[in-house]
């Protein structure tokens, strides 16, 4: 074997050594590019969306309100074990995240997964003020039902859980917005129904079981049954002034 | 266009002269347009007449502010004016960049509501009422630009499109504004003839609600599975319109291909006109 034949062959050993110590390094890298990068808001959502831990939480059977199965489109409440804070901000916080992460199967779903709750006040007159992201409206199924049944949800969750809460308003990223998803008017404030029962002691009810009571809310249903409470906004958006927490 | 005409007064000669006969007409009409003008004025700085002389024809703000002569009978009390319904705005929503609810087949909600609303606008004529569009392509008008085709007319009612991303595929929902509460501090109704544009729709509510259960009816006798009985619903577009305003929903973008949804238009044009023309007769009686 000639000397230079021995040179090749060692510098072609080097170099496959060397790819196959890099490939996975490579393979990564290449992972990495076809994953999307994260958008702010994503971002801002996972900092949000960390579970609210207080020292005053107290598992509860908690009422939420998602789609009933069946038409006409309508909201049901399901109970669900949630460990709830004694404030009522924190634990509208709790109740609101769970709202939209812990929809039982994406049918019942009210509101989009991809939204996040990004503030939560409540001002000395019993108004709330919702912030959530932006996700609320762009990631919105667009129609008056699909919104009103999104507002409702989130009107009749607050009243069943906590006290005190007499109206809301929605905000987008901090502002004001026209409409939830260009049907529904954001202007004014939703009424909160007084649903807040009793405090019920902790018990072992498994998880996302229908509540037997009270029945079912009907959004899409007539006469009759209008009015659906916390679908009429108040005509005057919420006074100025500073919310009593944060 | 320039003619040929003869001057008689300034060129005796019959001197062909170039005249624009527009220019001619348009001196014309001036001189006729001042000359009734002069005539009105020096009618009523004129003395009134003396009693049992009739009263000059032409002279109405004279005899406006003028008690009539004894010898003339009283004139009679100017009767309200007729409450007519003639006009219907029709609004398409969406549109332009906005294509509203879109579906997996890639139907948007602006491109349907279009085609519904010249539909509907041939079954309203045939009913003998005038239809005005707030969009005839595809462009995407506001809200208070919609409002404002609405709010300056009398005598309209508006009826907004829309095709939503849920329900069940085939019926429709028809809206009206719910009874808003007001918060303290704000009146409960506009005081004096002003309406808050942004409040617009308050004096109309009971109306838009008449009207809103004649077309739901309709809509239930052709459509099956939709309500006999309409909905309220805080729909931002109705909130500055100050007319009876209902929003129309059909379900929904969700079919797999248009055929559906265009099948369902000949019936939801003659349920509106329909429900429409029937509203006239009440809103033209004065009842709500």
């Amino acid at each position: 074997m000639s000397k230079g034949l021995k040179t090749t062959i060692v510098i072609l050993a080097a170099m496959v050594a060397l790819g196959l110590i890099t490939l996975p390094g490579l393979r990564e890298a290449v992972q990495r590019l076809h994953n999307t990068p994260k958008t702010e808001e994503q971002a801002r959502r996972e900092v949000m969306q960390e579970p609210i831990s207080t020292p005053t939480d107290v598992e509860v059977r908690a009422q939420l309100y998602w789609l009933a199965t069946g038409s006409p489109p309508s909201l049901e409440p399901t109970v669900i074990q949630l460990p709830l804070s004694a404030d009522p901000v924190e634990r509208s916080k709790q109740l609101l995240n769970a709202l939209i992460a812990r929809a039982p199967a994406p049918e019942k779903r009210t509101l989009p997964a991809e939204a996040s709750l990004l503030a939560f006040y409540i001002q000395p007159n019993g108004t709330a003020i919702a912030d959530f992201s932006d996700e609320i409206s762009s990631s919105m199924p667009s129609g008056i039902l699909s919104e009103q049944l999104a507002v409702q949800s989130i009107a009749q969750t607050l009243g069943a859980n906590v006290s005190g809460i007499r109206q809301l308003k929605i905000l987008v990223h901090g502002q004001e917005a026209e409409t939830l998803a260009g049907h529904l008017d954001l202007y004014g404030l939703f009424p909160v129904p007084s649903l807040a029962p009793a405090a019920a002691p902790p018990s072992a009810v498994p998880a996302a079981v229908p509540a037997a009571a009270p029945p079912k809310t009907p959004v899409a249903a007539g006469t009759a049954q209008m009015k659906p409470s916390g679908s009429a906004p108040t005509a005057t958006p919420p006074a100025p002034g500073k919310p009593a927490s944060h | 266009m320039i003619v040929r005409t003869i001057s008689h007064d300034w060129n005796d000669s019959g001197i062909l002269v170039e005249v624009p006969s527009k220019s001619i007409c348009l001196i014309f009409v001036w001189m006729i347009a001042t000359a009734q003008v002069f005539s009105a004025r020096a009618q009523s700085t004129q003395t009134p007449p003396a009693t049992g002389q009739p009263a000059p024809q032409t002279s109405a703000p004279v005899t406006q502010q003028t008690p009539p002569a004894p010898a003339q009978p009283a004139p009679e009390p100017a009767a309200p004016p007729q409450k007519t319904l003639a006009l219907v705005i029709l609004d398409p929503a969406h549109g332009g960049a906005d294509l509203g609810a879109r579906g997996s087949s890639g139907l948007s909600e602006s491109d349907v509501v279009l085609s519904y609303a010249r539909l509907v606008r041939i079954s309203l004529e045939a009913q003998g009422l005038r239809v005005i569009l707030t969009r005839q392509a595809n462009d995407d008008p506001s809200f208070d630009d919609r409002s404002k085709v609405a709010n300056a007319q009398r005598g309209a009612v508006f009826i907004t499109l829309h095709v939503s991303s849920t329900g069940q595929p085939g019926t429709v929902r028809v809206y009206s504004l719910p009874q808003m509460t007001v918060a303290q501090g704000a009146p409960a109704a506009p005081r004096g003839g002003l309406l808050p544009w942004d409040r617009a729709q308050f004096k109309f509510i009971d109306q838009s609600r008449r009207l809103a259960e004649l077309i739901q009816i309709q809509m239930a006798q052709r459509f099956r599975g939709s309500s006999e009985t309409p909905f309220e619903a805080p729909v931002r577009q109705l909130r500055t319109v100050g007319a009876p305003a209902v929003a129309i929903e059909v379900s929904s973008v969700s079919v797999p291909d248009r055929a559906p949804l265009d099948q369902m238009g000949p019936g939801l044009a003659d349920a509106v006109a329909r429900a429409v023309a029937a509203f006239r007769t009440v809103y033209e009686s004065g009842g709500k």
